[in-house]
């Protein structure tokens, strides 16, 4: 078997823009396929529960637009999944049609295009829940029932290599892809080629982040990573990145729980047993993954719904007293907001981010300063209504100026209030759905749309 | 005694997946590798007491010799970006972690 030379310019296509010039240099190698994920679950549930990108659009016709003149000159397969950040029927339909622009734009020779939908409709779910199907909660969550499903507005399924696989062989070119495993971008091809999928996943789980994987850091640079028998290289394309074993080790256990296994539909790698050796100043070679088969095919589903509406208000505080009693204050102002509303939970729910002490770890923050110099206090109210989440944050922001502390000095005003807007915040959403279904066949779920583009005019099909 | 951030070259923290904070400490100097792991000072009991956690909220923890590192995952109480968010990423967690002591 050939070795398969894999390029990818960038771990989430779009974020900010992929750099051009170590893209380039890897396209001067040769690869035979360019590839590149595009979402993630890391934006938070907003992005998919709206069903928005968080990508902008410019940002995403110049990386597409790079990666596709490059794929088309080279004539290889060009694969980008997880479209427009979420992966939802929107973001791939919003990739095809940047493609095609950009194919008119350069006038480019027809191309054959798959679109490949993985979101499901809730409706679906409930009617697959009705009859019997299990929907099994992932990482301690209970299982899912017909209220979890209702709380939620958007679902995708994460595809494994097998639809990609699909597309490429029935003449894909190019590939645009809804919600997928990010390994499985890169398996489809390598597993065309006749790779095991032990390397195949594992290559993929090492290069899905591009540049990541290399040292010292740097985002949106290319890398390459070249498949021969068991093993890939991978390799840093910036002149001043190394891939040592190092870098790709600890890459492999980025963002996730267990550095040894790695789950997709359908079965998981086993990296216990990888090995990691330096081949030449900028790469290093990756051995020894094994790939376990599930005997059922269980598909992660991905989900968000709406909580309310959320309003802002910052306020500041300064006098030492206060902030020595800052929880008191709080509590005041909770209950100003109670007798209103009745107790909090019952349709409203109110944050108080105290920047200064321990706004960013809560909880989990061991030791939080019980009097620093200043305190920023971010109040966060949700409701249904936005009048009414809109009242709260009002009611909870300036009820910490008129708190009623024993002893005070400051007897004009216990907090300082940057101005006295409400501000408009985008609606709260959830992640409802971290959950497997099990299906017979993975197209179940999927479907694949072909066309062909043609930058020259003719029709489209 | 010494600190952790004098061993340790990356110190780091991120979601992994949704309803997860995993943390990675990674040597580059194998021996002050083999001192921090051999130390117990990152020792699952050790990371609940720094986190103030219980130890069901530690739902893993292990030592990754290929990269000369110690990971550990805490469970979130809510999952990344509901209202109330503080760190939607999970990327500055790892703070507490600079001050421990290593004998």
């Amino acid at each position: 078997m050939k070795p398969f030379t894999i390029a990818c310019p960038t771990g989430h296509l779009a974020f900010t823009p992929l750099e051009k010039a170590s893209f380039l240099e890897g396209c001067r190698l040769r690869p035979d396929a360019i590839v590149a994920d595009a979402g993630s679950c890391d934006i938070g549930p907003r992005p998919l529960g709206a069903d928005r990108h968080v990508s902008l659009e410019a940002h995403q016709r110049h990386d597409l637009e790079i990666m596709l003149l490059e794929a088309r000159r080279l004539g290889v397969p060009m694969i980008v999944g997880s479209a427009s950040d979420t992966g939802t029927d929107r973001g791939v339909d919003q990739f095809v049609r940047l493609v095609r622009e950009i194919a008119a734009e350069h006038r480019l020779a027809p191309f054959e295009l798959a679109a490949i939908y993985s979101e499901q409709k809730v409706e679906d779910l409930l009617g697959r829940l009705a009859r019997g199907a299990r929907i099994t909660g992932l990482d301690g969550r209970p299982d899912a029932d017909a209220a979890t499903l209702r709380r939620t507005d958007r679902v995708v399924a994460v595809m494994n290599a097998e639809p990609i696989r699909r597309a490429l062989r029935e003449g894909a070119q190019v590939v645009i892809a809804g919600r997928a495993s990010d390994c499985a971008l890169f398996a489809a091809p390598l597993l065309e080629a006749g790779f095991s999928p032990a390397i195949a996943y594992y290559t993929g789980k090492l290069m899905e982040c591009a540049s990541f994987a290399c040292e010292p850091f740097m985002g949106k640079e290319t890398i390459l990573g070249t498949v021969e028998g068991e093993s890939v290289v991978v390799r840093a394309m910036h002149p001043e990145q190394r891939c040592t074993p190092a870098s790709l080790a600890s890459h492999a256990m980025y963002e996730r729980t267990d550095p040894f296994r790695e789950y997709v539909a359908g079965g998981w790698i086993d990296m216990s047993g990888c090995r990691y050796e330096q081949v030449d100043a900028k790469a290093t070679r990756a051995s020894g993954a094994v790939f376990h088969a599930t005997p059922r095919l269980s598909v992660k589903l991905e989900g968000a719904g709406r909580v309310g509406e959320r309003r802002l208000a910052i306020v500041g505080v300064r006098d030492p007293q206060t902030i020595a009693r800052i929880d008191q204050a709080i509590a005041w102002a909770r209950g100003k907001v109670a007798e209103r509303f009745g107790p909090e939970g019952r349709g409203w729910r109110l944050f108080y981010h105290l920047y200064g002490r321990n706004a960013v770890m809560r909880e989990l923050d061991p030791d939080p300063p019980s009097a620093p110099h200043e305190l920023g206090v971010v109040v966060e109210a949700v409701h249904e209504d936005g009048r009414i989440a809109e009242e709260i944050a009002a009611l909870a922001a300036r009820n910490l100026f008129y708190a009623r502390l024993s002893g005070t000095k400051g007897t004009a005003g216990a907090a300082a209030l940057m101005s006295d807007e409400i501000l408009v915040g985008e609606p709260g959403y959830e992640w409802t759905l971290n959950h497997v279904i099990e299906v017979e066949d993975i197209m179940e779920l999927v479907r694949i749309r072909h066309l062909v583009v043609d930058g020259r005019g003719g029709e489209g099909r | 005694m010494v600190k952790l951030r004098e061993l340790a070259s990356t110190i780091r923290s991120k979601n992994a997946g949704v309803d997860h904070l995993t943390f990675d400490v990674i040597f580059r100097d194998p021996s002050a590798f083999a001192r921090v792991r051999d130390s117990g000072a990152l020792a699952p009991e050790r990371i609940c007491a720094l986190y103030r956690i219980p130890r069901e909220r530690l739902t893993h923890h292990c030592v990754f010799e290929p990269a000369q590192a110690i990971k550990f995952t805490i469970r979130r109480l809510v999952p990344s970006g509901s209202p109330g968010e503080t760190d939607v990423f999970g990327a500055q967690q790892y703070a507490p972690l600079f001050e421990v002591e290593v004998p």
